[in-house]
């Protein structure tokens, strides 16, 4: 999808149908397509910086779960260059990492074959966390 | 989205519904910060918010602050249970004051000791 603002809503859909198809339970799939939502804006607004660009959005399901990659062909970042705010430092700004690192279950960037962009995996399991009795 | 400001004795009062996302929350942010530049105590309206993002509550945060700078009142009210989950998420929703209805509000506003 092109990197813009109005890209946002169609993505969304495709997150919500994809997590509902996966098994998870409403909350558990508006809270994915929050956390999607937000590392796509995240590329838009820095990674792309208001440039034309791309995104490419792979969804797997995986063992359990299901599986986010978002490939961007952006200047590199890395899991450092994320500083999510304290949250109780009131200002805007900051809080989508805080989402993402809160509702997904594992976060981070993978290599990119030819080493331009960047390629985001994050996973989401069914049953982690659960009391397993 | 869809935002709309209308006047309620002194208050104004944002009403937003649908998205607030990237793409929509610049109208949602310029409708409240201009509400609260005319120097009225503000009401917004979220009970028929369907998603909100950082950035469409990094617009309400923008305008609490304003308003607390400016002494002005300002509160969430009729907050749909998508938009609380986020506000919950970002451990914001016991920093908004959070009211069922703008009729709530004035209502408790009219009770209070000292006003008429």
């Amino acid at each position: 999808m092109p990197a813009q603002p109005d890209s946002l809503q169609q993505l969304r859909t495709l997150v919500r149908e994809c997590a509902e198809a996966s098994g998870f339970d409403r909350d558990a799939v508006e809270q994915l397509v929050l956390a999607v939502n937000e590392a796509c804006m995240n590329v838009i607004q820095h990674g792309y910086q208001g440039r034309p660009g791309s995104i490419d959005l792979h969804i797997v399901p995986i063992d359990d779960g299901i599986e986010f990659r978002v490939h961007d062909s952006a200047q590199h970042v890395s899991l450092d260059d994320w500083r999510p705010r304290a949250l109780d430092d009131l200002r805007p700004g900051g809080l989508g990492v805080h989402f993402i690192r809160e509702i997904m279950d594992e976060v981070e960037y993978v290599p990119v074959a030819d080493g331009i962009g960047n390629s985001l995996c994050m996973k989401k399991y069914l049953h982690r966390g659960e009391n397993p009795r | 989205m869809t935002a709309a400001l209308k006047l309620n004795g002194q208050y104004a009062i944002v009403s937003l519904s649908g998205d607030i996302d990237l793409h929509s929350s610049p109208e949602a942010r310029r409708l409240i910060l201009d509400g609260l530049q005319d120097g009225r105590p503000m009401l917004v309206d979220l009970g028929e918010v369907g998603y909100i993002d950082s950035s469409g509550v990094a617009s309400l945060v923008e305008g609490f602050q304003l308003a607390r700078q400016r002494g002005l009142d300002f509160g969430l009210v009729g907050v749909s249970p998508a938009a609380l989950s986020v506000l919950r998420l970002a451990r914001l929703d016991k920093v908004f004051p959070i009211y069922v209805s703008v009729q709530e509000r004035l209502r408790m506003l009219g009770s209070e000791p000292g006003s008429k």
